[in-house]
């Protein structure tokens, strides 16, 4: 059940008990104790809301931070991490390979905001070597959702 | 022109689904529950590989039973996932759809005069195809009080001296129905007994939600007399490449590649392309797809039960088959008064077969948003219709 239950919350955070336990064929309760579980082991971090800021009035934007950084012994990249992603302002980070070390992405800022926390925060951390900032032009897909495209049903109305 | 056209042609009556398809198409905001086809988009990854076929310039024929690497992939996945061996040399055939596996498999097996036994609601192509063929079709009536399923009595009792081929539609389109181990071993033993063909018609194989689907085939006996239909519509959600398959022993395949030939000369070329992705790497968009089914199984299994309308609980496709009876009309007329009132177009479940009066086909090829209008919709005409008795 487990498996199936997080997919269809992913999908659908709103969805009440009872038509949970419908789609799954399983007990009101016996969903809730999973629910409950599965909130209680951090697998079920959070129930987030899907936005399209773009269509709204806000103007703000997002970029995507390369980072390079100087591990720290016995510590790793954790350390450095933890620097960055307890400022509230960030929005995600990542541990990549590749070129550079971390992605930190901020969403929803002004230019100000992300130039002033990337020159006066970021950059000088003693284990940041160095920063490359992408701002973000468009968003066209988002946690598998694709902004702004209407699925017509084009099948005929009626087939055997 | 005055010479007549061909009697045995005309002879075939328009199928019932057409009928209530003109009455559908007039009404212009209904919710449709009708379609026989998934809504999924077919996955990317296959529509991909039909696209680089398409770049790369692969335009041409293909051999007429098929791509080669297409049909190795199919007896992998019968082997797979059936456990049922089939050489791709000789015992496959890539054919437009599954649909037209039923016509030349039919055409290869029958004299005049063969009777065909058909177990009804059923596919609407069977008993025309039949008929086409030059044999005569013998119905069976599937009943409510077996959940649809075929049984070895029925069988019996449908089969003569001149009893060439049982057609078998399990899972089945529009019951939902489906046709475990236990019920098929049932059946074979009569099959083998009375020394007849099946014409096994699996294209909802992958769309089992009660354990994985048995295929006949797979038993003792019935290989070498079954000719087993499959296709990529249903399974990987693609309707509109038009293809499917057929295997069986290789004298039988050598006579549906004789009519293919003529007919069709081969199956689209780039359909086979992306079929061979599909095989390959498709089992994932299968289970996704079938998970999405099932929850919307359930969802209408409930709503049902919520409303007090009597369903038997379909295993398999993407259909339900509640019985409509306690409201005293025939099926069209149930269907088209939903439509009318509530604008809401599912199929009147004759349209499957006598046996499906009384019966209403209703898909669950939707999102569930679509469906739960639906349910809320059919709960208020059917509460209307009960309060007026």
């Amino acid at each position: 059940m487990r498996e199936e239950l997080l997919s269809i919350l992913e999908k659908n955070s709103r969805i009440d008990l009872k038509e949970l336990a419908v789609l799954l064929g399983a007990e009101e309760i016996d969903v809730a104790n999973e629910i409950k579980k599965l909130e209680e082991e951090g697998i079920i971090c959070g129930y987030h809301t899907l936005i399209n800021w773009d269509k709204t009035s806000i103007d703000k934007v997002s970029a995507l931070i390369e980072v390079k950084v100087t591990p720290q012994r016995g510590q790793g990249f954790d350390k450095i991490a933890e620097r960055i992603y307890n400022y509230p302002e960030v929005r995600a980070v990542y541990l990549i390979s590749g070129g550079y070390d971390l992605l930190v992405t901020l969403e929803e800022k002004t230019l100000r905001e992300i130039a002033n926390f990337v020159s006066d925060k970021l950059s000088t951390l003693d284990s940041v070597l160095s920063t490359a900032t992408h701002f973000v032009l468009k968003k066209y897909k988002d946690h598998g959702t694709v902004f702004d495209k209407k699925h017509e049903d084009e099948r005929e109305i009626i087939t055997p | 022109m005055t010479k007549p056209l061909s009697a045995a042609v005309q002879s075939l009556k328009p199928s019932g689904i057409r009928k209530f398809f003109d009455i559908v198409s007039e009404m212009k905001d209904a919710i449709s529950l009708g379609v026989g086809e998934p809504d999924f988009d077919t996955p990317w990854h296959i529509r991909d590989e039909g696209i680089f076929a398409l770049e790369k310039g692969k335009t041409f024929y293909t051999s007429n039973s098929g791509l080669k690497e297409l049909r190795e992939e199919i007896c992998n996945y019968l082997k797979r996932k059936q456990n049922i061996t089939y050489d791709p040399q000789s015992e496959v055939i890539v054919t437009v759809g599954g649909s037209e596996a039923i016509d030349i498999g039919l055409r290869a097996l029958i004299n005049p005069g063969d009777e065909v036994i058909i177990p009804q609601p059923s596919y609407v192509s069977y008993e025309p195809c039949a008929i086409l063929a030059g044999a005569k079709p013998v119905i069976i009536n599937l009943k409510a009080e077996n959940e649809f399923r075929l049984t070895a009595e029925e069988l019996k009792n449908a089969i003569t001296d001149k009893t060439k081929v049982l057609i078998l539609p399990f899972p089945n389109n529009p019951t939902g129905a489906i046709m475990e181990r236990k019920d098929l071993e049932e059946i074979a033993e009569i099959i083998i007994k009375n020394d007849i063909y099946v014409m096994s018609d699996e294209i909802y194989a992958e769309l089992t939600y009660k354990g994985e689907h048995v295929s006949i085939a797979s038993l003792d006996g019935m290989k070498e007399r079954t000719i087993l239909i499959n296709g990529f519509s249903k399974a990987y959600a693609m309707t509109g490449w038009r293809l499917g398959y057929a295997c069986a022993p290789k004298e039988i395949i050598k006579q549906m590649t004789k009519i293919h030939q003529f007919a069709i000369m081969c199956a689209p070329t780039t359909s086979q392309y992306a079929a061979v992705e599909a095989l390959k790497n498709g089992d994932e968009d299968i289970k996704m797809m079938r998970q999405a089914y099932n929850q919307r199984r359930r969802f209408l299994l409930n709503a049902f039960k919520e409303m007090n309308l009597e369903c038997f609980e379909p295993y398999g496709a993407f259909y339900v088959f509640p019985c409509i009876k306690e409201f005293g009309m025939a099926s069209e007329e149930f269907a088209t008064r939903f439509l009318e009132e509530e604008k809401v177009a599912a199929v009147p479940g004759n349209a499957f077969g006598a046996s499906g009066e009384g019966y209403l086909r209703i898909s669950y090829a939707y999102s569930l948003d679509n469906l739960k209008i639906a349910m809320e919709r059919m709960k208020k005409f059917i509460e209307k219709l009960r309060n007026k008795d």
